[in-house]
């Protein structure tokens, strides 16, 4: 009887470890972060919406120039939860089917980012990059941005990114390549 | 004490085979699957559906310990997760610039070989792509998004 009882209280043990567990887990910890750029977007919404996901995004760069995983993985977090907290209702409704396809697609990087190795985030970063300057395309941008682009990365098929500076630091390669690229374009305000 | 230790084992492997695992199959082919919607040769069907729908679709293909728990387990794991990255049978399903995203991440997924799992090929060494047909693959997803 006492072996009986110890299977059923050991099966039932090993079934609540399941799944389930860790992403209730997880729907509980990302509710409050949620929940304070929600105000912070709010605040900001006498100057431009994309404010936090460009930071976000620039940080990104910024740590990818300087070979910092960690602080790539860390932005890429702040990236998603910005995103998944812009209010797309203030845009005009023929643009928010677009607007929404390139925030599902653009958090889906900033989450990839936020759990990768350095090759895979770098990879995630150049395609979030096209969706960042579609984004600021639609909604505009609330300082200049600089589109970069260097031949050389993906295997001479080239990558881009944006950039607040106008002076070339690379972030697809890092120090193994600083300085390969040029500016393609200037994004005005 | 060892004998002991044994029935011990024996009973719980015989206990968990009670705890329910979700069954991945279904017979019908939805519209949205993937090769209801783009066009492709039979010899690219069979190599994406050998090597990649048993945890990137709704249908898998259980190998025979596949309903053995703990075993199960795991499965159900991978399949759960691979489904969430990507399912073949909700393909339609995607915006049309998230295809193009799941198509680029999976020509570079294929190319570095890291997809098929590792973990998956020890069980399933024929879904390992050989160098043409993982040649091919790749050709067969650029053309789709250069489309």
């Amino acid at each position: 009887m006492k072996i009986t009882l110890l299977t059923l209280g050991l099966a039932v043990l090993i079934a609540s470890c399941g799944p389930t567990k860790t992403e209730e887990k997880a729907e509980t910890k990302a509710e409050p972060i949620a929940k304070v750029e929600k105000t912070a977007a709010v605040e900001e919404q006498n100057g431009n919406a994309l404010t936090p996901v460009l930071d976000a995004y620039l940080a990104v760069k910024d740590a990818l120039v300087n070979d910092n995983q960690e602080g790539a993985a860390k932005a890429g977090g702040t990236l998603a939860t910005a995103l998944g907290s812009l209010d797309l209702s203030t845009f005009d409704s023929d643009k928010q089917a677009e607007l929404k396809e390139i925030v599902e697609v653009a958090k889906n990087h900033g989450e990839h980012i936020s759990e990768s190795e350095i090759a895979h985030q770098r990879e995630h970063f150049e395609a979030l990059s096209k969706d960042i300057k579609d984004l600021a395309g639609i909604v505009g941008t609330d300082r200049t941005l600089y589109h970069q682009y260097c031949p050389m990365y993906n295997g001479n098929k080239g990558g881009m990114w944006l950039s607040a500076n106008e002076e070339v630091r690379n972030p697809l390669f890092g120090s193994s390549m600083l300085k390969c690229g040029k500016v393609e374009e200037v994004i005005k305000l | 004490m060892l004998k002991k230790a044994l029935l011990i084992i024996l009973i719980v492997g015989a206990g968990i085979q009670f705890i329910p695992v979700p069954i991945n199959q279904s017979d019908e082919i939805l519209k949205t699957d993937f090769f209801q919607i783009v066009e492709a040769s039979l010899n690219i069907q069979q190599v994406v559906k050998a090597s990649c729908y048993d945890c990137h679709s709704n249908n898998t293909n259980y190998p025979w310990y596949g309903r053995v728990r703990p075993f199960a387990w795991f499965l159900q794991k991978h399949i759960r997760e691979g489904k969430e990255d990507l399912n073949f049978s909700d393909f339609q399903d995607y915006s049309g610039r998230m295809k193009r995203e799941k198509i680029r991440s999976m020509i570079s997924q294929v190319r570095d070989g890291e997809m098929p799992l590792q973990e998956y090929l020890w069980m399933h060494p024929e879904a390992k792509l050989s160098e043409k047909e993982t040649e091919q693959l790749i050709q067969f997803f650029e053309n789709l998004n250069t489309q």
